[in-house]
C-alpha cells in the first residue's frame, strides 16, 4: 500500500513535466532554429547589422495604414463570426434533430477550400455576375468579411458546441429547479462556463485573420494588404528580406501579446465537473425550438452549403447539361505531362500526408497541454503564461518567412528534410498544433483537480489517470482540434508544392495544376478536383469523430 | 447500434491499412528508388517554378540516355524560386535552375551563382533572345504579355477589339480591362514594363492615372483576372485581360470540342507586347558536372524544346524546333516587342514598382 500525497511529488521529475519536453524540443527544431537562421541572415548580412531598413518599416505611413488594417479586419471578422456562431452553437448544444451531424460535417469542410475556390463559388453564388463584380470592385472589403466568416464559422461552432454540449446537465437543472428562468440560467451559468471556449475560439480565428493571405490577396485585390501579404510582397518579389523578416518580427510580437493577454484573461477559468456521458440532448418541442433549430439549418446552408453545391454544379455541368465529362477527363493525361496527377494518388498522397501531420499535432499538442496544466498548478501560472502564448505563434508566422528559414537552416544531415516529403505533415503540424492544444486546453484545465488527486491516492498511475480520467473528459473536444489539424493539411498548398515530388501528388496542388493554364476544360477540372477535396474532407471528419466515439464512449 | 458500431470498426480497420498501405508502398517505392539507385547511382535535379512541366516520355528517355534519374523541384512561383535558389547557394538544392525570366535576370546574375556554359545548341537560338554575354544563363524559352480579348463579346457589343495600348483610356473603353498587379505576379510587371516602354518613365504612370480612371481592374494574379473576371473563361465582367499571346492556344487545345477558332484574340502590335525570355544555368556546386553539362544541352535540344509548346505554352528558344500545329494557328508572337534594356529593367525595377503602388493603387 502507498500512497503519493502532493509533496511526495515533487520529488521526482513529474510525467507531465517530461511531456513538456516533445513540443519543446519539435518547436526547437522546426519552428525557432529556422526562424532565427533566416532572421539572423537578414538583419546581419555580411557580418554588419544595417537598420537602415527600419526607416522603411515604421516611417513608412502605408505599413501602418497595413498593420492597423490588420488588426481591425481581424477583429471585425471574429466578431462577425462570434456573432453568427453564438446562436447556432446554442441550438446544437441543446437540440438533438435530424441531420445535425451531416449539417456540422458540412459547416467544417470550407476550411480545406483554396481560396481561389472560394472567390469561384462566391462568385458563382451572387448569380448575377454584375451584382459580384460590383460587390468585388467597389466593395471588396465586404467579400473579405464574408469569406473570413465562412471560413471561420465552423471553427467557433465546433468548439463552443463542444465545450456548450458538456455544460448540460445538473448545474443547469439545479439552477431551474431553484426557479431561475432560461436567460438568468444563459446570463449566470452557462456564459460564465462558457467564456473559456468563447474566448479561446475567438483567439483562434482572430490569429487567423490577423494572418490571412489567400482571402486578402484574392478577394480584396491590390488596394488591401495584410502584413502577412505585405511580407510575401516583399520576400518573394521585391526580395527584401530585412523588412520581410522585420515584418514577421511584427506579426510574431502581437501574436504573443494577444496570447498573453488572453491567458491573462483565463487564467481563472470556473472549474466545473464536466460530463462525459453521452449527453441525452432534448428534441425540439415547442414550436419556437422548432422555429430556432429550422433558422439555424437553413442558415448554415445559406452560409456553407450553398456556396459549396455551386462548385460540385460547376464540376458535374457543362453547356448547361449534366456531364462527367470533367470528372472522365481526370483520368486522362491529355498532354503526357510528367506532372499529371492521377486523381486516386492525390486523394491517397493527401490522407497521408493528413494522416501523419494529425498524428504529430495530436500527440504534440496532447502532450503541450498537459505540460501548461501542470505548469498551471506547479508555477503558479508565470510559465505557463509565458509557454502558451509561444505554442500559439505559428499559426500567425509567415509561411514565405518560414520556408525560406527551412531551406537555410535544415540542410545538413542529420536535419537535412529541405527536399524531404516528411517536411510536409511536419510543417503542416506546426499550424495544426495549435488548433489542437486551443481546443483540449480549456477543458482540462476544467477538470478539477480533486478529481485525478483522487484517483492518485486510489493509486493510480499518471497514465491510468490520463487514459481513465483526463482522456474522456477532453475526447470532445480533442476530436474537434483534430478535425482542424487535418483539414489544415488537407487544403495547404504553398509547403506541399515545395516539398511535393510528382510522385507525391495533393489535391490542392493538382487544382493549382489545372488552373494554371487557360482552356474550359482545365476550369471544369479544377472544379471536379474541388468536389473531391470537399468528398475526401467529409469523408476524413467522418472517420475522425467515430475514432472519437469509438474510443471513449462507456465512460 | 451493434451493426453500426461494426460498420465504423471496419471503417477505422480500412483507414488504418489505406495509411500503413501507402507507407508500405513509400517504402516499396523508396526501396525501388534506391535499387534504381544502385543502377544509376547519380541524380540531376532540376529546380524551376510551379509552372514548369515537361512530358514524362522525353525524361523517361533522357534518364535513360544519362544513366540517371531527374529530380524536378518546383519552387513556388517565379520570384519565390529564384530567391530560394539565390538563398541556399552555398549548398544548392539543385544541378540547374531553370525560368529565370529577363526581368529577374540581374538579381540571378548578381548573386553569382551560376557557371558559364555554351550548350551545343545555342548557335540555333535567335542571338537576340540571349543577354548573357558570358552564358551563365541561357535563353530556353519566351512568350509574349499582352492583351488578350473576348472575341464574342466584342462581336456582340458591336465595339471593335484595341489595337494598341492607347485604346484603353477611351471612354468606349471603359470598365472593359483587367489587369494584374506588378507587384504580386508577373504578367502583371511585364505589362506594367510594356506601357513603360511605350510611354517613358516620365508618362507611364499619367497613361495608369487615366487607366485608372477609365475604371481598369487590379487584381493580384493572373488566375483571379483569368478565372475570375475576363468575360471568354469565367462569369465575370471584362472582355480584355492581360495574358500571353499564346493563351488563345491553350483556350483551343484545352476546349472540351475541337475549335476551328480560338474564342479569344491578343493585341500584340504597337509595341504593346512585352517578351518575356525565361534562362537556364547550371548553377555553382553542382555535384556532377559532366551531367549537368549534358542536362543543359538536352534542354536545348530539339526534342526538348519541341515538347515546350503544349507543356508550358510559351515558344521555344531554338529556332529549329518545329512548332505544333495548335501553335503555328492559334499562338501568335508579336514582330516588334515593347523595348527595354534590361539593365535599367534591374536597376529601376523595385523604384517602378514602388512607384505604380504608390501612385496608383493608394
Amino acid at each position: 500500500m502507498w500512497q503519493i500525497t502532493r509533496t511526495d511529488m515533487k520529488k521526482y521529475i513529474h510525467p507531465y513535466a517530461l511531456a513538456g519536453l516533445l513540443p519543446a524540443v519539435f518547436f526547437l527544431t522546426f519552428y525557432f532554429y529556422p526562424l532565427s537562421g533566416i532572421f539572423i541572415k537578414s538583419f546581419f548580412d555580411q557580418g554588419k547589422l544595417d537598420f537602415s531598413f527600419l526607416e522603411n518599416v515604421f516611417l513608412s505611413t502605408r505599413m501602418i495604414k497595413i498593420v492597423w488594417f490588420t488588426l481591425w479586419q481581424a477583429g471585425l471578422s471574429t466578431l462577425l463570426t462570434l456573432l453568427f456562431a453564438l446562436p447556432c452553437s446554442f441550438v446544437m448544444s441543446h437540440y438533438e434533430f435530424r441531420g445535425k451531424k451531416i449539417i456540422q460535417t458540412l459547416a467544417s469542410i470550407p476550411f480545406v477550400l483554396p481560396a481561389i475556390v472560394v472567390a469561384a463559388a462566391f462568385q458563382a453564388c451572387f448569380g448575377e455576375n454584375t451584382l459580384f463584380s460590383k460587390i468585388s470592385s467597389q466593395f471588396p472589403l465586404i467579400l473579405i468579411l464574408a469569406a473570413h466568416v465562412f471560413y471561420n464559422f465552423s471553427v467557433m461552432l465546433r468548439i463552443i458546441t463542444g465545450f456548450w454540449t458538456s455544460l448540460q446537465g445538473r448545474t443547469k437543472e439545479a439552477a431551474i429547479m431553484l426557479g431561475a428562468d432560461p436567460v438568468q440560467v444563459f446570463f449566470n451559468i452557462s456564459l460564465p462556463l462558457l467564456k473559456p471556449a468563447i474566448v479561446a475560439a475567438s483567439i483562434l480565428v482572430f490569429i487567423f485573420c490577423f494572418s490571412s493571405f489567400g482571402i486578402i490577396l484574392i478577394l480584396g485585390g491590390p488596394s488591401y494588404s495584410t502584413i502577412e501579404t505585405e511580407i510575401y510582397r516583399q520576400a518573394a518579389h521585391l526580395f527584401n528580406l530585412p523588412v520581410a523578416s522585420c515584418l514577421s518580427l511584427i506579426q510574431i510580437v502581437f501574436t504573443f501579446i494577444f496570447m498573453w493577454i488572453y491567458t491573462r484573461l483565463t487564467k481563472k477559468a470556473v472549474k466545473f465537473s464536466p460530463q462525459s456521458q453521452k449527453v441525452n440532448l432534448a428534441k425540439p418541442d415547442l414550436l419556437w425550438e422548432k422555429f430556432m433549430v429550422a433558422a439555424v439549418v437553413i442558415f448554415i446552408m445559406l452560409l456553407c452549403v450553398l456556396p459549396m453545391s455551386t462548385l460540385v454544379i460547376k464540376s458535374l455541368t457543362h453547356n448547361g447539361e449534366w456531364s462527367l465529362l470533367y470528372y472522365e477527363a481526370l483520368f486522362e493525361n491529355s498532354s503526357d505531362s510528367i506532372f499529371y496527377i492521377p486523381p486516386f494518388n492525390a486523394v491517397k498522397y493527401s490522407f497521408w500526408f493528413a494522416g501523419n501531420a494529425l498524428l504529430i499535432a495530436v500527440v504534440t499538442g496532447i502532450c503541450a497541454a498537459f505540460f501548461i496544466r501542470f505548469a498551471d498548478d506547479k508555477f503558479k501560472n508565470s510559465l505557463s503564461s509565458f509557454f502558451d502564448p509561444l505554442f500559439m505563434l505559428p499559426l500567425s508566422t509567415s509561411a514565405v518567412t518560414l520556408g525560406f528559414g527551412i531551406i537555410i537552416t535544415l540542410d545538413k544531415p542529420p536535419l537535412n528534410l529541405r527536399t524531404s516529403i516528411f517536411l510536409i505533415p511536419i510543417v503542416h503540424a506546426l499550424v495544426g498544433f495549435p488548433f489542437v492544444l486551443r481546443t483540449i486546453l480549456p477543458a482540462l484545465r476544467s477538470i478539477p483537480q480533486n478529481l485525478t488527486d483522487a484517483a492518485s491516492i486510489l493509486g493510480a498511475s499518471p497514465l491510468q489517470i490520463f487514459r481513465y480520467i483526463d482522456f474522456p473528459l477532453i475526447s470532445r473536444s480533442l476530436a474537434a482540434g483534430s478535425i482542424f489539424a487535418f483539414t489544415i493539411s488537407l487544403g495547404e498548398f504553398g509547403a506541399t508544392v515545395f516539398a511535393a515530388r510528382p510522385e507525391t501528388p495533393t489535391i490542392p496542388i493538382a487544382i493549382y495544376r489545372f488552373l494554371g493554364q487557360p482552356g474550359v476544360m482545365n476550369y471544369g477540372q479544377a472544379m471536379a478536383v474541388s468536389t473531391i477535396l470537399m468528398c475526401a474532407t467529409a469523408v476524413g471528419f467522418v472517420l475522425i469523430e467515430n475514432f472519437r466515439t469509438e474510443y471513449s464512449e462507456g465512460f | 447500434m451493434m451493426k453500426l458500431r461494426f460498420s465504423l470498426i471496419v471503417l477505422i480497420l480500412l483507414m488504418v491499412t489505406l495509411f500503413s498501405c501507402s507507407g508500405n508502398e513509400q517504402k516499396e517505392e523508396e526501396a525501388a528508388k534506391q535499387s534504381l539507385n544502385a543502377d544509376r547511382e547519380l541524380e540531376i535535379t532540376i529546380m524551376t517554378h510551379d509552372s514548369f512541366s515537361v512530358s514524362k516520355e522525353l525524361i523517361a528517355k533522357f534518364e535513360e540516355k544519362i544513366h540517371a534519374k531527374m529530380v524536378i523541384l518546383k519552387s513556388g512561383d517565379a520570384g519565390e524560386a529564384l530567391n530560394k535558389a539565390i538563398l541556399s547557394k552555398n549548398n544548392p538544392l539543385a544541378d540547374i535552375f531553370y525560368g529565370v525570366d529577363n526581368t529577374f535576370l540581374s538579381r540571378a546574375l548578381k548573386a553569382d551563382m551560376f557557371v558559364s556554359y555554351t550548350p551545343d545548341n545555342l548557335a540555333d537560338v535567335d542571338p537576340g533572345l540571349s543577354l548573357d554575354p558570358e552564358n551563365r544563363l541561357v535563353p530556353v524559352d519566351f512568350g509574349d504579355v499582352c492583351l488578350n480579348y473576348d472575341i464574342e463579346w466584342f462581336k456582340n457589343s458591336g465595339k471593335k477589339p484595341p489595337v494598341m495600348l492607347e485604346d484603353l483610356i477611351k471612354p468606349e473603353y471603359k470598365s472593359l480591362c483587367v489587369v494584374e498587379n506588378p507587384a504580386t505576379s508577373s504578367p502583371g510587371l511585364a505589362f506594367l514594363l510594356a506601357t513603360i516602354s511605350r510611354f517613358g518613365e516620365s508618362g507611364y504612370i499619367d497613361y495608369w492615372q487615366k487607366l485608372k480612371s477609365n475604371d481598369v481592374l487590379i487584381t493580384n494574379g493572373w488566375k483571379e483576372a483569368y478565372w475570375g473576371k475576363f468575360t471568354a473563361a469565367s462569369k465575370g465582367d471584362r472582355p480584355i485581360v492581360v495574358s500571353y499571346a499564346s493563351s488563345p492556344a491553350a483556350e483551343v487545345f484545352y476546349a472540351e470540342k475541337k475549335l476551328d477558332k480560338a474564342p479569344t484574340d491578343v493585341v500584340i502590335e504597337n509595341g504593346s507586347a512585352f517578351r518575356q525570355i525565361e534562362f537556364a544555368g547550371i548553377l555553382k556546386g553542382t555535384k556532377n558536372m559532366e551531367l549537368a553539362k549534358k542536362t543543359m544541352d538536352f534542354i536545348l535540344s530539339k526534342d526538348f524544346q519541341e515538347d515546350i509548346p503544349l507543356q508550358m505554352f510559351v515558344f521555344p528558344a531554338n529556332s529549329r524546333a518545329e512548332l505544333p500545329d495548335v501553335f503555328k494557328n492559334h499562338a501568335k508572337i508579336t514582330k516588334e516587342p515593347a523595348p527595354m534594356d534590361t539593365g535599367s529593367v534591374d536597376t529601376k525595377r523595385d523604384v517602378w514598382i514602388n512607384e505604380w503602388t504608390e501612385k496608383i493603387l493608394q
